[in-house]
């Protein structure tokens, strides 16, 4: 049963994400990749979660980790990157 | 109670992203939507940490120390110009991280210690290490297409479709061999498992460089478009295997909204997604190529003789393009415009929807260089202006000014939209010499008799102009 809710979500959150996308100008296509691609970087929870989880498993925690380091370059390096192109879009 | 508390904190996070991507989407809000959708995600982490029962502090400290400072480090560092490889690293190591995760999961059901050992989990878990990994290998190559330390031709070998077809099929394999050892008895066929699901995880990283080395260098926007759409599907799948609301619902925004963004680039090219992944730049006819390349006389003209020719012109549209961005020319770009400006002439910026190597690269260049973005206009607003303008710079673009788009069915490029720059009384390429673009296509307008072509570095160029106006 709580996959089918979970399926129901995931659904819902895609058509949502479709929606969002619609009449964005083409100058803003590079800050919203980037800016969505920051988001991507969520899996950092997992990675949060596998590592909370690995309990004495050595291997585990290893796996984890790297996670947490990978999802966190994603996530700061992925808004910074996106602020820094932004902060230039100023009329003048 | 606590429970409740977290999944209010994924919801908070989950407007906040949605929200954010919203706002992205309007220039004067873009900045705000981005910092809104970074509150979401520490809301997300911080609810998550709160969750634990044991957080082994060290281990979560130090790797979001070093991921930051990497993060961070590398995004102020950047140029301008190298920002489309940017987002492709971060991207790929997104996807990296989900592949982990997933692979932790799997070797805690391997373990014995999951909460859920089910075939349908296990055949998410699989997904979502082949997506993410493929997403890691194909980013990678993607930023080394854009670098130049791959070449941005297509790669070709004879056989390549077989040797595709048959990753794709041994990847099912595998990885049905992998679930169906795993669920139900667990203990005795351990070795044999993990060889299956490292024999997984090696085909997810094959696939990536396999799928992204065909691809031309002038589509890698849409391949970095595509591949962060993965990563966020990526993500969705180990939210369903962690059955975590935070991660399911962040994962389909970005897969989905990235998917839109890869269907729009797509469509400013006037192609299909399929065409720009599996056709298109791979299969030139060689000899077409050359043809159009032999008997091609052009004019040359001097920097000095150009500028007074801008000078005397009512109108000037200025066309930049990635040979700008290698440049750094932007800034000699803006004073140029203003010294113009200054004895009377009207000066706009015509940006195709691919200039650059991504969506919107020309338009972050310009703002960098304090260009306001009134100036700035897409294809559709300008197309119909260059019929009535005197002048046509085109700097460091090549493709999306080749009118053999439009009547040559032999060219790479045809069918796709450009610029009319041909219409406008004269136009003044500046390259650096006469070889072929980033796409490898001989460009006819070159030999136009309205076209003069001054040769050198793009911002050596600008600058002279700008010397001459001043005198």
């Amino acid at each position: 049963m709580e996959l089918i809710i979970l399926l129901f979500i995931a659904v819902l959150a895609t058509f949502a994400g479709g929606e969002l996308i619609g009449k964005v100008p083409p100058q803003l296509h590079t800050p919203l990749m980037s800016g969505s691609n920051a988001i991507s970087g969520i899996t950092i929870v997992g990675a949060l979660i596998a590592v909370g989880a690995s309990g004495n498993d050595r291997l585990l925690a290893i796996i984890g980790f790297c996670a947490i380091v990978f999802g966190t370059i994603n996530v700061v390096g992925g808004y910074l990157v996106t602020d820094r192109m932004l902060k230039m879009f100023k009329k003048k | 109670m606590k429970e409740n508390l977290i999944l209010i904190a994924y919801i908070i996070s989950a407007i906040l992203f949605i929200i954010g991507i919203k706002r992205l989407g309007k220039v004067d809000t873009a900045r705000q939507g981005n910092f809104l959708s970074a509150v979401g995600m520490l809301i997300a982490i911080i609810a998550t940490l709160f969750m634990m029962d044991a957080i082994p502090l060290e281990w979560v400290i130090t790797g979001i120390a070093i991921g930051a400072i990497i993060g961070a480090v590398s995004a102020t560092k950047v140029a301008m110009t190298a920002m489309p490889e940017m987002v492709a690293i971060f991207n790929g190591f997104g996807g990296g991280a989900s592949a982990l995760v997933a692979s932790a999961e799997f070797f805690k059901i391997h373990g014995g210690s999951a909460a859920n050992n089910d075939t349908t989990t296990l055949i998410i878990i699989m997904l979502s290490v082949i997506i993410g990994s493929l997403t890691f290998t194909g980013s990678f190559i993607a930023w080394g297409k854009l670098q130049g330390r791959i070449t941005g031709q297509p790669i070709t070998y004879p056989g390549q479709n077989m040797v595709n077809g048959l990753i794709l099929v041994g990847v099912v394999i595998f990885g049905y061999l992998a679930v169906t050892n795993m669920s139900g008895f667990v203990a005795e066929t351990t070795e044999i498992n993990m060889l299956w699901f490292s024999i997984v995880i090696a085909i997810g990283l094959i696939l990536g460089i396999l799928s992204v080395l065909p691809i031309g260098g002038a589509d890698m926007p849409v391949v970095i478009s595509l591949l962060n759409s993965y990563s966020g599907i990526a993500a969705a799948m180990t939210g369903f295997v962690l059955q975590n609301h935070a991660l399911i619902v962040s994962g389909c925004l970005v897969g989905a909204s990235g998917l839109f963004l890869t269907n729009i680039m797509c469509k400013g090219m006037n192609r299909s997604l399929g065409n720009v992944l599996f056709s298109a730049f791979g299969k030139v006819d060689k000899s077409a190529v050359q043809k159009t390349t032999a008997g091609v006389t052009v004019k040359e003209m001097s920097p000095d003789n150009a500028a007074y020719t801008m000078q005397a012109a009512e109108s000037v549209i200025i066309v930049p393009g990635y040979g700008m961005a290698v440049a750094q020319a932007q800034h000699e770009v803006r004073k140029l415009s203003d010294e113009l400006e200054k004895t009377g002439v009207d000066v706009k910026f015509a940006v195709h929807p691919v200039a650059g190597r991504m969506p919107g690269h020309m338009n972050v260049l310009l703002a960098e260089a304090n260009i306001s973005y009134d100036k700035l206009f897409d294809m559709d607003e300008i197309n119909d202006d260059f019929a009535c303008t005197d002048v046509a710079l085109i700097i460091g673009a090549n493709d999306v000014v080749n009118p053999a788009a439009r009547h040559d069915e032999s060219s790479p490029i045809y069918g796709m939209p450009i610029l009319n720059v041909d219409q406008a009384k004269t136009t003044f390429v500046l390259k650096r010499s006469m070889n072929p673009g980033f796409a490898g296509i001989s460009n006819e307008l070159f030999g136009y008799d309205n076209n003069y072509m001054v040769f050198g570095d793009a911002k050596a160029t600008v600058s002279q102009f700008v010397e001459t106006l001043k005198e």
